[in-house]
């Protein structure tokens, strides 16, 4: 380590004319641990964050549920709230610098940030969703999750989905993680809970005049494997005057399951959640009470199209399904042949998220993440570690998968921060990087000559006080501005 | 005793992993070097230094008003030994009503608290090494259970450190940090009397 930062001084020194030139791309957690780290552990590290949106943060603003509980009384924060609190602090670090507006992709290429900076971490998650490939999948009224939640969160590039609330009472959300968990309950939750929090606008409305009264959350495995975690689980069971079915033989567990509840506190938690809800429901819905279906063992086959309206959706026929080989922990479903139908006017599907690649990087299509190890940058896919993209690294979503919480990204940037101090030590960046490299002044100049306009700190901080005057005009925490148009106008 | 509960959060590891806990790290990846907030930043600029007395307001304040209570300052101070991931004891005195979180912060120790206590994150997990005292903790909430179920290396006495509060029956308790008892579990280390 003293030998590293020996070398490190003599290469690079802080705030001159040669420090070590840092791009990550990607202002969500990944992102910000990730200067976070790279910022205490490289006093010659001058990092620069860029992020395609003018709104920093990532999934925080547009992923994280706005009506999630405040969790402790003596700590009425929301966990959003206090994380944008954290990485606002980084961000505002003399030697770390924020501009949003810039896509890597069309804004700036990444052989042209790799020239301009001795290290690039991408860490910009995963922005398209794994499909299923049933036919049907096109049908208006199908959506992913992921797009109903952009829509919600009124992320610029989800206000244009305006779902149909109001031509059907039935949902189905396909999948049982916690993003399932978090639409349902968007649906589901009496809209006054929602009027106060900083929703979107339009989302609310919508919402406000939605005739959905019935929410199908159906995986295709049993609740010993449902994905989801006790805590969103307890927070969708306690929606006040919430009618709850799961079927009574849905629960019977195998020796497998038995085996599988003993391996793991979090399955057995949680169907431990699931079973006392199935004890505990009356056997009917009393009149206008909105109601959640669990359905366990369906896997769904293809998507059924309305006969009044052309286009549309009007159900899933589902396979239903049985658990099958690996032991504990490994089970699959298989479907078994025989066929059941549900109606529905809308159907979300939540079955993961998926990384998208941009040109020049090497990506891994079948995981859907670029091959890496130790959030080093691997030349191609084979896994062969002494093939490693010099300078190039990778964080978060992206590096692992759609997977974890926000904290997960916090070990995730640890290890990648890691990799790039230990390449550094031993002099893997050397040749590249001993040279003065451009950086931020270099990729200023470039967006200059290409009229791309970044949205710094500041200008964010901006958008941030007109969000929260709007809001404060109606009672809501913040009034998101929606469009790139409203946030550009605010910025400048 | 020991065995089966060892293999068993052996397997809540492999299953967490394999969930989206941390997938593609390797075990020891995850946690090899603790990280603390800018702590030890020399250089830091004010605006950051400044960040880091600001960050947990709620419990200072608790801090400084039980330890100003009363003539005898001693008496509303206990002591607490943390082991961290080298297995290398730091013994400190926190006052009464303050969490372990924020008097490790204080007292320069890695142990991590990214939600800043409002158990949404689990990053600040401790595991009790002597069962008596953890038996003399109030049962875990069904929230800090929540978290804990997302917690690396659990085990039965594992609890979220923003959550135990020194008083004074607690004074002598040791605390170990999961990395280090993760390798120490690896290295067939017992963990105290169990
Ligand atoms: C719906 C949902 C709800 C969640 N709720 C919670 C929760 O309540 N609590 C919790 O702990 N975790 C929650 N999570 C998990 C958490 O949000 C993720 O673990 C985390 O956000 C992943 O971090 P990331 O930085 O890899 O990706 P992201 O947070 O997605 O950040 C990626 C960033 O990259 C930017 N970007 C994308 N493409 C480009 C490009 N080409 N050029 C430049 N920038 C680009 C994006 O604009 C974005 O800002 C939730 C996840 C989802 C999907
Ligand atoms: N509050 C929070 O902390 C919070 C909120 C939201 C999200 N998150 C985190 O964000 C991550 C992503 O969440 P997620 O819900 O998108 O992912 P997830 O937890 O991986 O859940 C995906 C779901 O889709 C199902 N699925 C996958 N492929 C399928 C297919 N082909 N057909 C049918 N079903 C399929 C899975 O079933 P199988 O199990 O059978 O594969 C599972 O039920 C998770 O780690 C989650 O914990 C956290
Ligand atoms: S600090 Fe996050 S749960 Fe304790």
């Amino acid at each position: 380590m003293y030998k590293a930062r020996a070398w490190l001084s003599r290469s690079f020194t802080a705030l001159s004319s040669n420090p070590l030139r840092v791009c990550v791309v990607g202002s969500g957690p990944a992102g910000f641990y990730t200067a976070e780290k790279t910022l205490k552990a490289h006093q010659e590290a001058q990092v620069d964050i860029i992020d395609r949106l003018p709104t920093p943060f990532g999934l925080v603003r547009s992923g994280v549920a706005p009506d999630h509980p405040e969790t402790k009384a003596s700590s009425p924060k929301k966990l959003q709230q206090i994380v944008i609190n954290q990485f606002s602090r980084v961000v505002q670090h003399e030697r770390c610098s924020f501009f949003g507006n810039v896509t890597l992709g069309s804004s700036v290429s990444l052989s042209e940030l790799r020239q301009l900076y001795h290290v690039v971490v991408l860490a910009y998650g995963a922005e398209s969703d794994r499909a299923l490939g049933i036919p049907g999948e096109d049908l208006i009224g199908v959506h992913s999750a992921r797009e109903f939640v952009w829509w919600y969160n009124g992320h610029p590039d989800g206000k244009n989905l305006s779902p149909d609330l109001k031509s059907t009472d039935t949902a189905v959300i396909l999948g049982q993680g916690n993003v399932a968990l978090d639409v349902a309950r968007i649906l589901l939750r009496p809209t006054e809970e929602l009027a106060t929090t900083d929703i979107a606008s339009y989302a609310w409305t919508a919402l406000e005049g939605s005739s959905i009264r019935k929410v199908y959350l159906v995986g295709r495995r049993g609740p010993v494997q449902a994905a989801c975690t006790a805590k969103e689980l307890r927070e969708i069971l306690g929606i006040k005057n919430l009618y709850v079915h799961i079927r009574e033989d849905d629960l019977i567990k195998s020796p497998t399951d038995e085996e599988e509840m003993k391996n793991s506190r979090i399955q057995r938690r949680v169907y431990e959640l699931l079973s006392k809800a199935a004890a505990s429901a009356s056997s009917q819905p009393m009149l206008g009470q909105r109601e959640l279906h669990f359905v366990f063992f369906r896997k769904p086959d293809s998507f059924l199209e309305s006969n009044e309206r052309s286009g549309h959706v009007s159900g899933v026929h589902f396979e239903k399904t049985a658990l099958k080989g690996g032991g504990p922990g490994k089970q699959y479903a298989v479907g078994t042949g025989e066929f059941e139908d549900l109606d529905c006017g809308m159907v979300l599907k939540s079955i993961g998220y998926k990384s998208v690649p941009v040109n020049g990087l090497p990506f891994d299509n079948h995981k859907g993440i670029v091959p890496n190890i130790r959030g080093r940058v691997l030349k191609n896919i084979s896994g062969d570690s002494s093939q490693v993209e010099n300078g190039l690294y990778v964080c978060g979503w992206l590096k692992r998968g759609p997977t974890g919480i926000i904290a997960t990204n916090l070990y995730c940037a640890e290890e990648t921060v890691g990799s790039i101090s230990e390449d550094l030590e031993q002099g893997v960046l050397a040749s590249s990087s001993g040279l003065p490299k451009p950086g931020r002044e270099g990729l200023l100049q470039l967006l200059d000559n290409r009229n791309v306009r970044p949205v710094p700190f500041s200008a964010w901080e901006k958008i941030d006080s007109e969000e929260k005057r709007l809001g404060s005009l109606r009672n809501k925490p913040k009034e998101k501005l929606t469009t790139y148009e409203d946030l550009l106008k605010v910025a400048t | 005793m020991l065995l089966p509960r060892l293999l068993r959060v052996g397997a809540f590891m492999v299953k967490e992993l394999s969930r989206g806990g941390c997938t593609s790290i390797s075990r020891t990846g995850c946690t090899r070097q603790h990280w603390r907030p800018f702590i030890e930043l020399q250089s830091v600029p004010r605006v950051f230094q400044g960040s880091i007395f600001q960050k947990y307001p709620h419990f200072s304040t608790t801090a400084e008003n039980d330890a100003s209570h009363g003539s005898n300052k001693q008496k509303d101070m206990i002591n607490v030994t943390f082991v961290d991931k080298d297995g290398e004891e730091k013994n400190i005195k926190v006052p009464v009503g303050m969490s372990m979180l924020e008097a490790a912060h204080e007292n320069d120790i890695e142990l991590e608290g990214a939600c800043e206590g409002s158990l949404a994150c689990s990053t600040c997990h401790v595991i009790v090494m002597d069962m008596d005292y953890y038996n003399k903790l109030e049962d875990p909430t069904d929230e800090e259970n929540d978290m804990l179920d997302l917690a690396f290396g659990l085990t039965e006495t594992s609890r979220l450190g923003c959550q135990i509060v020194a008083s004074p029956e607690l004074d002598g308790i040791r605390l170990a940090i999961p990395a280090a008892t993760r390798n120490f579990a690896v290295d067939g280390y017992v963990p105290k009397p169990h």
